[in-house]
């Protein structure tokens, strides 16, 4: 970091809450219908309409404003947000202004290869409100009729605002992926960026060191992200803007009004977009058509209490009672839900949870994604890995030839057994060790003199004829044999 | 007597007995409307071919002894306000003109459910914005019992009609007394039912927090009636409330025992015409005779409820009407004059050179917006809408709306503290009685000063009834109102029988 | 309270209202005679009053998260001033 500024980031992310109908009226949510087939006089906005709040809806942003560590007030109430676009049909949107139903909450973020520092980013407020609907439009010319649809209108929308604790691009997409990592956790959304079930909005300046002091540049928001990759890209370019403007305006905030940019992915620049000349008079009120929630303590504990163990609880317990390395923790548990659980399933069954996650970490998670598949296709179920690791640690499986056994497991579908038996694996015992290391020994006196010459390794350049001989032969057995026998002189 | 002339009641049971049909009546009232509504103006449309097939549905289901509704084959006006997706609802509005709702609304759906005849649409101020029903976008409606005079508003029609016997029963809709006013100057019993009693589910909003739908009638009975039609929770509303709705009709004719009735002086101050005052005392005298017990009592910030109102109202209501953007339904403007209009402004402006100018010039999708809106709502409308929206912009939500809202809190503990001692509270409707027509168009605070009596039971949430009570000696209708505590309809109604019952006012009628 | 010309043209905009010359002066006018009727309010006393948004106050209403039919799209397009049998269509959102 030795640039002459600090970089400031806040974050507003939307996220699309998972119900099965709208926040207000009955209508399906599902993406990806015809335009204008999912609409009723509620989200319609006709005239004599009326909300009735989705009690689903409320419960999942409850559960997600506690996950991220929010306060939650006893009264909430909604409020009209008045501004006039055609893919709003009321002229408002039901949102929430001065009493949100959470606020004052914080999300941890680090990075495992120590780019930045671990730190908690504070979350400002989390608040419940409906989507508007799209217009479809000529963005170029600006001269066709724009199309409106209607079906997207009224989706429960959770919007949660950071804290402008970010101070680096990196830090940004950390958030973003703790955040969805966490929202995907606790099933409260499918977060696909794709579909708009998570929108990010960020709010960016600098401040730069001078030799009259910390200087500040005009806060910048830039929408139209389209991934995480993206916010990554529209930040650091963002970045290098604004200094490069500053270095030649030397524009301050205060001398110029917030600005709005929209990132062109293609281009990979920002752009200035015409700002609504009065947009910011929204005259908020609260909408009389709702009725406010009243929440009791009880009511939040037991939601509390029903989240469960969440991710940074997760690494927590790995590292500190399973024995994980803070890296593999971390690799587990951001791989999400499916592979927490097939994780811990086998480590139960093993009781070895290094080794599971060695097997998950190094051979799974390899074979996962060059195949592209997810670990429920996986084929080896996670009580079936626990039994294979079981089968080595005690021996029945040898381990050099664990890795055989996995593949024809996973290839062929067999059980630890059925692959031991494929792979013609018996346990060796004592007295066949023994016959072959006296035979070999006998068949290579120059290798017993060396021993007894000081060169116990030698002994080593017999394994492979051993191996030949006899294939499920442990080679550290062999040796160690071989070496009592020629100390005992029994050769 | 003629079958129009007889109220609700009577016709249900005569309908009942197969002593007439729904056909009969219903032809009945539409030959009425045929005669002299062109003098009275109070239906923007009457339904005929559809009445007359539901009446005839209702007799052939009676022939075939089908269970029927309440008011199987009674007719019902009601105000277009409304939705009723077999027909218009316009709200008086050039806006709406065209609009057919896709779905019904609570009330519509309850009266059809009880086979009630749906004989036509009454004319009301736009979006029923006003209290005299001069504001409709389409045509005026006159007091039956003097037709150079207004029959009040906002549901001038729904009162109208019900005074010239078009109709045995109508809806209308209260926000600041638009039911208990009009049939207060037209001699008929309105009554506007606690907020949350009748669900606003499809009643176009005017002030959502304010706006309830009730019964107009020529008999408390008859009110009741179609109270307890029209009553009742409805999910698909969360301001609907959750509470069983007793029969009224049943009850109504029981009269209350140690009745005690409040006075508030506030209500018989300064600006109350004496015709009025000395009827409503003659009232106050009828229910001494019946042994009730009358007190005075106070009600310190109803002074200030008009000005309350007239911040809450337009407030909700500019938002209310955002929604007629002209872009998913109502009107729109012409598209084609409106770009060229702006392209001869640009020009203009590129002319002269003026930058600032040609900046704030407005894009065709914001001028289409404001042009639509212009053309489609009528003075009165624009007025609202702009106070509603400089109350609310940014530097005055604390001092006017914030601030209505707590007067409002206060408002309602004067009457929570009043109906400690007293079961209802009495007062006139209206401090005159019918005006003429045009006589308050350029005074728009006049005509919002009408409300005086009326708007604190809408910002309360308390019901309220207004029933004939006298004649000025112009022979203009005097009207009654009683005010109960939430939920308090039903002494409210038997309150209001004892009255009537011994008196006749009610049982007069205007000559057209 | 005065509400100048300007204050009214700034309202007109907000409220999406396209108002004459004539219009803007006499709302000029009535909207300052409200306004200064309703600024009696100023002189009631309610410190320590909660303000009262509803006329009934009751809380907590929801409905079930359960999917029922939507309108097919020609009623829901059935009312629109101008549409392509897929959307509803207005002179372009962006541009100018
Ligand atoms: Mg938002
Ligand atoms: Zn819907």
């Amino acid at each position: 970091m030795s640039k002459p500024y600090t970089t400031i980031i806040g974050l507003e992310v939307h996220v699309q809450l998972a119900t099965k109908s709208k926040l207000f009226c009955r209508c399906s949510t599902q993406f990806g219908a015809e335009p204008n087939t999912q609409t009723c006089p509620v989200c319609i906005g006709l005239p004599g309409t009326l909300p009735v709040m989705n009690r689903e809806a409320y419960e999942l942003s409850l559960k997600t404003a506690l996950a991220i560590n929010c306060e939650i007030p006893a009264f909430t109430k909604w409020d009209r947000k008045q501004y006039y676009y055609p893919d709003l049909p009321k002229g408002y949107q039901i949102s929430q202004y001065d009493l949100p139903m959470s606020s004052n909450g914080y999300l941890e973020i680090s990075d495992d290869k120590g780019a930045f520092e671990p730190k908690r980013v504070r979350i400002t407020r989390a608040h419940l409100e409906e989507d508007a609907g799209k217009s479809v439009h000529d963005e170029v010319a600006g001269k066709a009729d724009s199309e409106i649809d209607l079906n997207r209108t009224g989706t429960p929308l959770l919007e949660i605002v950071s804290e402008p604790d970010m101070r680096s691009s990196g830090e940004a997409k950390a958030f973003l992926q703790e955040l969805k990592l966490l929202l995907m956790h606790i099933a409260v959304s499918d977060c696909n960026m794709q579909e708009g079930s998570l929108r990010v909005d960020a709010n960016v300046n600098l401040h730069i060191d001078t030799p009259q002091g910390k200087i500040a540049t005009p806060i910048v928001e830039i929408k139209n992200m389209n991934s995480f990759r993206a916010v990554e890209r529209a930040l650091d370019y963002e970045v290098e803007r604004q200094y490069r403007e500053w270095q030649e305006t030397g524009k301050k905030i205060g001398d110029a009004p917030k600005q709005t940019r929209g990132w062109d992915d293609v281009a990979g620049v920002t752009r200035g977009q015409r700002s609504k000349e009065e947009s910011s008079d929204y005259r908020y009120f609260p909408d009389p058509d709702l009725v406010p929630v009243v929440v009791t303590k009880e009511q939040i504990e037991a939601v509390r209490n029903s989240l469960g163990e969440l991710p940074a609880d997760l690494r927590k317990r790995f590292t500190e009672q399973l024995g994980l390395s803070a890296y593999d923790a971390n690799v587990i548990v951001n791989q999400g839900r499916a592979l927490i659980e097939y994780f811990e399933e086998s480590a139960q069954k093993c009781g070895d949870p290094k080794a599971a996650c060695n097997w998950i970490t190094q051979d799974i998670l390899r074979y996962l994604k060059d195949n592209e598949q997810t670990i429920a296709e996986f084929p080896i179920s996670a009580a079936t890995l626990g039994g294979m690791i079981s089968a080595i640690n005690d021996g029945q499986l040898p381990k050099p030839r664990a890795k055989d056994a996995f593949e024809i497991m996973r290839s062929e579908n067999l059980s630890v057994a059925e692959a031991i038996k494929k792979l013609g694996i018996e346990q060796v015992d004592e007295s066949a060790i023994e016959d072959l290391c006296r035979d070999l020994l006998t068949k290579n006196p120059k290798i017993v003199a060396d021993v007894r010459g000081g060169k116990a390794q030698a002994v080593s350049s017999l394994i492979g004829q051993a191996k030949k001989l006899n294939p499920n032969i442990d080679p550290g057995r062999f040796r160690e044999i071989c070496l009592v026998l020629i100390e005992s002189g029994k050769v | 007597m003629s079958l129009v002339e007889t109220s609700a009641t009577e016709q249900l049971e005569r309908l009942a007995s197969g002593d007439i049909t729904a056909v009969e009546l219903t032809q009945a009232y539409l030959d009425r409307i045929a005669a002299i509504d062109g003098k009275v103006g109070a239906f923007l449309r009457v339904e005929s071919d559809a009445a007359l097939s539901q009446a005839a549905d209702v007799d052939a289901r009676r022939k075939a002894g089908k269970p029927l509704g309440k008011l199987a084959g009674l007719p019902v006006a009601v105000k277009d306000v409304l939705c009723d997706q077999s027909t218009l609802t316009t709200c008086g509005s050039r806006m709406l003109e065209n609009f057919r709702a896709p779905y019904d609304s609570t009330v519509v759906a309850n009266l059809k459910a009880a086979d009630a005849v749906l004989i036509g649409r009454t004319n009301m101020d736009e979006f029923a914005m006003g209290g005299s029903t001069e504001n409709s976008a389409f045509q005026l409606t006159r007091n039956p019992w003097d037709l150079e005079r207004s029959p009040g508003g906002s549901s001038g029609g729904a009162a109208a009609c019900v005074a010239a016997e078009m109709a045995p029963l109508s809806i209308g809709t209260d926000t600041g007394g638009s039911i208990r006013q009009p049939a207060g100057l037209c001699g008929v019993v309105g009554l506007k039912p606690t907020y949350g009693r009748v669900s606003r589910y499809g009643l176009v909003a005017f002030a959502s927090s304010l706006d309830q739908a009730g019964p107009l009638a020529r008999t408390t009975q008859d009110a009741a009636l179609l109270l307890e039609t029209i009553a009742g929770h409805e999910p698909r509303d969360s301001t609907s409330l959750d509470k069983a709705v007793p029969e009224f009709s049943k009850t109504v004719t029981q009269p209350l025992k140690g009745l005690k009735i409040g006075l508030a002086c506030e209500h018989f101050a300064a600006g109350l015409d004496p015709e009025v005052e000395q009827a409503v005392r003659e009232a106050v005298k009828v229910y001494e005779l019946f042994g009730a017990t009358v007190k005075e009592v106070s009600l310190p910030n109803s002074k200030y409820a008009v000005a309350t109102y007239y911040v809450i109202a337009p407030c909700e209501a500019s938002s209310n009407l955002a929604r007629y953007d002209g872009v998913h339904y109502g009107h729109r403007t012409d598209e084609k004059a409106m770009l060229a209009d702006l392209a001869m402004e640009r020009k203009s402006l590129e002319a002269a050179g003026d930058q600032v100018a040609l900046r704030r010039l407005d894009s065709s999708l914001v001028r289409m917006y404001r042009r639509s809106r212009s053309e489609g709502f009528g003075a009165e409308v624009k007025r609202r809408i702009m106070l509603g929206a400089y109350a609310l912009s940014a530097g005055y939500y604390d001092a006017y709306y914030l601030k209505a809202l707590k007067v409002r809190r206060l408002i309602r503990q004067d009457f929570d503290a009043a109906f400690a001692g007293v079961d209802l509270i009495l007062s006139p409707v209206t401090a005159q009685t019918a005006f003429k027509i045009g006589e308050m168009v350029d005074d728009p605070l006049a005509m919002y000063l009408v409300d005086l009596y009326t708007v604190s039971a809408n910002l309360a949430g308390l019901p309220g009834i207004s029933l004939p009570c006298g004649f000025s000696k112009a022979g203009l209708p005097i009207g009654l109102q009683l005010m109960a505590p939430p939920l308090a309809e039903e002494s409210l109604l038997r309150a209001a029988y004892m009255y009537e019952n011994a008196t006749d006012w009610h049982k007069r009628r205007p000559k057209i | 309270m005065a509400i100048t010309r300007a204050d009214v043209e700034n309202v007109a905009l907000l409220a999406r209202l396209q108002l004459s010359d004539s219009e803007l002066d006499r709302l000029a006018g009535e909207l300052a005679n409200i306004v200064d009727y309703v600024d009696q309010l100023a002189e009631v006393d309610t410190t320590g009053v909660e303000p009262m948004a509803h006329a009934v106050e009751v809380h907590n209403v929801f409905a079930d998260d359960v999917v029922e039919p939507s309108l097919s799209r020609e009623a829901a397009l059935s009312n629109a001033p101008r549409h392509n049998d897929r959307g509803y269509l207005v002179p372009p959102v962006l541009g100018e």
